[in-house]
């Protein structure tokens, strides 16, 4: 692999596909697609293979100097690979799933995911603070366009609200941003990462940063984005929005917050932690009550991100490493949860969940499929997500058994909420004559699930496999962050020892004799 | 033992997954026979490795499999343990499991979805045998999660009726609510032991005994507080007092599903972690004893709620219930031994009485209600003497000086003699509630035979039978059978239920002195406590007859009122009406916890959404921007569909902006 700059052909295969798709009409450009986002993911899969385990921390990385100040820089540690992965792994899957259900201006939306596919391999691989920026702020342009344009009848309101909420957010991180590079003489990422800012500059710099990442979260309360965001996307939109947009904010916590503002990220530790508390709580006891499947999956996406920043704040290798694998394992099932949902609404053409019932019956395959994802949503242990929300409790468990204990409570609620709508969607009779006429899934749909639910079962047998290559970058930034650790409140403390044994009795001989 | 271990364990899941996968339109018998055949290759297996552990000819051993998780400091891997705890879950699970397969094949002979059926069964034997082999406390939660996940879907089976579906996700719910105590306890086990094995943290919790740890603003001695912890795991699986009300609920699944998952294995996973964990709980007086009230009250709870049922199913499983709570307290008093034998010889004795009544409802056409028995005892003999077996076994029927009794006397004796024998306060008001919840199960073991197998048809009344006889007890006429003929069952439920005979018989006396008195057998795999096995043998005479005293007063009692006088009961209902409202509707539990649980969650989802999202955030945030920009502009419309322009404006203004900080 020396010297093949394989990060930017990852970029130029799609973006040379977009372009295609763009002159050309419907079919073509749905092969196009498929072929472009293939080709990426082959490429992905020879990026880890090359990716060298206990290597130097920053690998494949190319740089061309622009002008001063800022440079085109590349470079993946193993938690940018691993997002990168999941990004090249769902893009096929979206192509697939878009591929009867968008029928006017398919060129136009092939090429919108595709540019979007570029965007999200640049957001995690920039080393450059502008080049991120850029990246950053750039890839909500497709996605406003694939709301906007292929999206429900709602979707001016809730592209607007996406726009909204942003803007806000990326003005002040911008701002946040001059300020750093102003200050540090660099826009390096690498390099900023090992840079002392100051005690004050660290707290402002962290609040702007956070406003940006809080949104993208989203975190409570800037999250009501999310669920007119998704209802109103087409399906596609909402796996990649779930599956990769929401991991925008997760990776710039680990990324910019966290080690450039370690002792701020202390500080305000506090503040993540009761707004996830809060979250984790408040956004599923909304989930129990939605009538519409889109929102509740949802607003159990904000629920589990919260879960994500907890941990992130718990200043441990647990909570680090649980963080990046909710966010992988949240990327797989929920993305794979909006396809369940879709494969139902391309039949029916509704959400509603009560329009739906008994669907065990009619599309046996697509009930267990939907079980799976279903119960990995739910943390069982042997999927994805348990890996992940069982390290992330246990990180935040050493810093605080309050918010673990609430944090904690997510896994009643989930189950409350999640078995409650598969029991509405699968279980019980068939109410519904044209919902129970529904035929079950065909090779299209099987191939997509499929993919993900192996994937799902790989990485909660043998996870090893994705946090071995995070294993040295988690670890070095748990070093550089150990010393803001705030305190916790286990306090384990030496006392005198106690009787050996609870139950521990004497026995006298002659009391046998007593009868 | 490597490969033996390994088949036995993975076999049922090779098998779940083969069956899971075959085609539906295929002949059911494929999925059918190799799930069965796996599950007795499986016993076949189990048998000689705890026969080996029983002449003491095998050591404890540990097969690994494959990494599972490390990160940071914490590391736990895919292991199976052997030792002896193991070897008797090994035997109780299979043999339980591998009968139930067989019996299956006659009880679910007319249901579309056997494949199915007989997947789920598989995957729950693993999940089972991934719990009882676990080295370390994530894998034991894996295997925790799992028997729920098999549970929860076997609960559903047939989901088609609404109840069904509730009460499976009641049963997953519930168990979560434990499972929150479970995973905190783990979370603070790793927190003070800084590992995941169960090994090294029961090597090491006896000096941990005297320290404290602060949780959740508290600050209390390390052991209570994890053992407490994880016993609330332990209480929502086991279904203890307070996390009890999805267990009679679990009954709407197939009776097998009852007679294996929520009567002989799952619901004993609790036990079986009290157990393992025994070191660990010995340095933990108050958990213990907690533990040991709890499952003193649920002993006497379950088993008043099971002398009002009329589901012939239900009181068998606040039967479960009940005997669930002796294991507890006889472990919560030190007789860890005790608890796993109790455990052993119940396996037994309750799988047959569950496919008993299986066998029944299947001569029953599907009916339920035993006050639409009666008088079955000449139709269906077999059925009839095998749960008669079965009742004289958790009855408790045995003479101690003549040394011979069924199965559950020489358990739920010990369990009573060592609670009187350990002396405390608490130790011997549980021996008294064990005595008092004797004398009920005993009444309402024998109230569900003498309805059922004694007295006159009532069968015309069920609605299932004029069903199939096409009458209404009005054209019945004086024939209360309305011409029914209730037929035996097909062979392959009969021979599981001949086997289990021979247990519920034999097993108590066969294993009594190895399980009881044997400080070798266990090879420290639980907290052998000698001196209080001395103690058990040598309390008074009127402690040792106790048990089959109130044994037979309740015989007495059911008699009286169900054979001799049956009009008693309507007159003791009559004269405390309330007393039997209270215990019919099982002490309020389910409409205590919708009122404070369930619908509290569903009406703050509404307010958070209605008032919070929509009335508060969205209204003074992107709404209320939009108004006043429509305010100050008029012109709404332009900017929302501009809004794209506008942003790639923004960001460029802002790029060009960042550029020209830096180049100056």
């Amino acid at each position: 692999m020396d010297g093949f700059p394989i990060l930017t052909t990852m970029m130029l295969v799609p973006l040379a596909g977009a372009i295609l798709c763009l002159f050309s009409g419907g079919a073509a450009a749905r092969g196009i697609a498929l072929a472009a986002t293939l080709a990426t993911f082959a490429l992905g899969v020879l990026l880890w293979m090359n990716f060298e385990i206990g290597g130097p921390q920053w690998q494949f990385t190319e740089r061309a100097e622009l002008f001063e100040g800022f440079a085109y820089a590349l470079g993946i540690d193993g938690i940018s690979l691993m997002l990168i992965m999941l990004s090249v792994f769902l893009m096929p899957i979206c192509i697939l799933a878009s591929w009867t259900s968008i029928n006017k201006r398919v060129g136009e939306y092939m090429a919108a995911f595709l540019f979007m596919e570029v965007l999200m391999i640049g957001v995690f691989a920039a080393q450059d603070l502008f080049l991120f920026y850029i990246f950053f702020e750039a890839g909500l342009i497709p996605m406003y366009l694939i709301i906007g344009v292929w999206g429900g009848d709602n979707r001016i309101y809730a592209s607007y609200k996406f726009f909204l909420y942003t803007l806000f957010g990326s003005v002040l991180m911008l701002i946040a941003m001059f300020w750093m590079v102003g200050a540090a003489g660099t826009s390096d990422i690498p390099t900023l990462m090992q840079y002392n800012f100051d005690g004050d500059a660290q707290f402002w710099l962290f609040l702007a940063f956070f406003a940006s990442f809080a949104v993208k979260m989203p975190m409570w309360p800037v999250h009501t984005w999310l669920p007119d965001a998704h209802v109103q996307a087409p399906t596609a939109g909402s796996v990649i929005l779930a599956g990769v947009l929401l991991k925008l904010g997760g990776y710039g916590f680990i990324r910019f917050s966290l080690p450039m503002f370690p002792e701020a990220s202390g500080e305000l530790a506090w503040m993540i932690f009761a707004l996830s508390m809060v979250a984790v709580v408040y956004t599923s006891l909304v989930a129990l009550v939605q009538h519409d499947m889109k929102k509740l999956i949802a607003y159990s996406s904000v629920a589990h991100m919260a879960l994500v920043t907890a941990s992130l704040f718990a200043f441990n290798v647990q909570g680090l490493e649980g963080a990046m694998m909710i966010m992988l394992g949240h990327g797989l099932v929920s993305g794979a949860l909006f396809l369940c949902v879709g494969v139902i609404y391309d039949r029916l053409h509704t959400r509603e969940i009560s329009r739906y019932g008994g669907l065990s019956i009619n599309m046996p395959y697509y009930a267990t499929f939907f079980l799976l994802f279903t119960m990995a949503s739910i943390g069982l242990p042997g999927t994805s997500n348990f890996v992940g929300e069982f390290l992330a409790l246990a990180g935040i468990y050493q810093v605080s058994t309050w918010v673990a204990f609430v944090c904690t409570t997510g896994i009643i609620l989930g189950a409350g909420y999640m078995l409650y709508l598969y029991r509405r969607v699968a279980f019980g009779a068939q109410n519904n004559e044209d919902a129970a006429a529904m035929p079950d899934m065909d090779a299209r749909e099987w191939s997509m699930m499929a993919a993900i639910a192996a994937v799902v079962l790989w990485m909660g047998v043998y996870p090893e496999s994705f946090l071995a290559p995070m294993r040295a970058d988690i670890a070095a930034l748990d070093a550089r962050i150990a010393s803001a650790a705030p305190a916790d409140d286990s306090q384990l403390a030496d006392g005198p020892a106690r009787e050996r044994a609870a139950n521990a009795i004497t026995f006298e001989a002659h009391e046998r004799g007593d009868h | 033992m490597q490969t033996q271990i390994l088949l036995i364990v993975f076999l049922p899941l090779l098998a779940s997954i083969v069956a899971g996968l075959v085609n539906k339109n295929a002949p059911s018998v494929f999925a059918k026979s190799i799930t069965t055949g796996a599950l007795f290759v499986s016993a076949a297996l189990s048998w000689p490795i705890f026969l080996a552990f029983l002449n003491g000819s095998a050591i404890a051993e540990v097969v690994p499999v494959l990494k599972w998780v490390e990160s940071g400091s914490m590391s736990f891997d895919w292991a199976l343990r052997v030792d002896t705890l193991t070897a008797i879950m090994l035997v109780v699970i299979n043999s339980v499991s591998a009968l139930v397969h067989l019996y299956s094949w006659g009880y679910m002979e007319e249901d579309p979805d056997q494949p199915r059926f007989f997947a789920y069964l598989s995957l729950f034997t693993f999940a089972m045998l991934m719990l009882v082999t676990a080295d370390n406390l994530v894998q034991m939660f894996f295997g925790w999660e799992g028997v729920g996940l098999a549970s929860y879907l076997l609960i559903g089976f047939w989901f088609k009726k609404p109840t069904a579906g509730a009460a499976a996700i009641k049963a997953f719910v519930v168990n979560r609510v434990g499972d929150l105590g479970f995973m905190l306890g783990i979370f603070g086990t790793f927190l003070v032991f800084q590992t995941t094995s169960i090994t090294e943290i029961l090597e090491a919790a006896p000096a941990m005994s005297g320290t404290t740890i602060g949780f959740l603003g508290m600050r209390l001695y390390t052991m209570d507080i994890l053992c407490i912890l994880l016993f609330v795991g332990a209480m929502g699986k086991s279904a203890q007092l307070f996390l009890h009300t999805w267990l009679p609920d679990a009954m709407e699944g197939p009776t097998p599903v009852s007679a294996l998952i929520h009567a002989a294995t799952m619901v004993t996973a609790g036990v079986f972690m009290l157990c393992r964990l025994s070191p660990m709980f010995e340095t933990a007086p108050a958990a213990l004893m907690i533990v040991t009230v709890v499952g003193a009250a649920t002993c006497f709870f379950a088993a008043t709620i099971g002398t009002t049922q009329w589901d012939i199913k239900r009181v068998i499983a606040y039967s479960t219930c009940s005997q669930l709570g002796y294991m507890f307290f006889a472990a919560g008093v030190g007789a860890y031994n005790v608890a796993m034998f109790h455990l052993f010889t119940h396996a037994f004795f309750k799988a047959l009485l569950f496919l008993g009544a299986g066998s029944v409802i299947h001569a029953m056409h599907h009916e339920q209600d035993m006050r639409y028995y009666g008088g079955l005892r000449k139709q269906i003999p077999l059925t009839f003497y095998a749960m008669l077996a079965g009742t004289l076994a958790i009855t408790g029927l045995g003479v101690y000086h003549l040394g011979v009794g069924f199965a559950g006397f020489w358990s739920k004796d010990a369990v009573l003699e060592v609670a009187f024998a350990r002396g405390t306060e608490i130790s011997v008001m549980s021996f008294w509630l064990g005595v008092i919840a004797a004398l009920l199960t005993s009444f309402y073991s024998w109230r569900l035979m003498f309805l059922t197998f004694w007295g006159k048809p009532r069968w015309i009344e069920s609605e299932h039978i004029q069903h199939s006889v096409h009458k209404t007890p009005e054209e019945a006429g004086e024939d209360t059978t309305g011409g029914y003929h209730p037929h035996e069952s097909p062979i392959a439920m009969l021979i599981p239920l001949v086997l289990l005979t021979v247990g519920a018989i034999a097993a108590g006396q066969v294993f009594a002195p190895s399980f009881l008195d044997d400080a070798t057998f266990w090879a420290s795999s639980i907290f052998y406590n000698e001196n209080l096995m001395h103690a058990m043998h040598a309390v008074p005479y009127w402690v040792k007859y106790s048990a089959l005293v109130v044994m037979i007063l309740g015989f007495a009692g059911a008699y009286l009122a169900y054979i001799a006088k049956p009009e008693l009961p309507a007159k003791f209902v009559a004269a405390v009406p309330w007393l039997h409202r209270f215990v019919y509707n099982k002490w309020y539990f389910d409409e205590l916890y919708d009122r404070i649980f369930v619908k509290p969650a569903f009406w703050f989802g509404r307010q958070f959404w209605k008032l919070g999202d929509i009335g508060t955030i969205d209204r003074f945030g992107p709404n209320g921007i939009a108004w006043v920009v429509e305010r100050s502009s008029g012109a709404t419309k332009s900017i929302q569909s501009g809004y794209l322009y506008t942003y790639a404006l923004i960001m460029l203004l802002g790029l060009i902006a960042a550029i020209t900080w830096v180049l100056l």
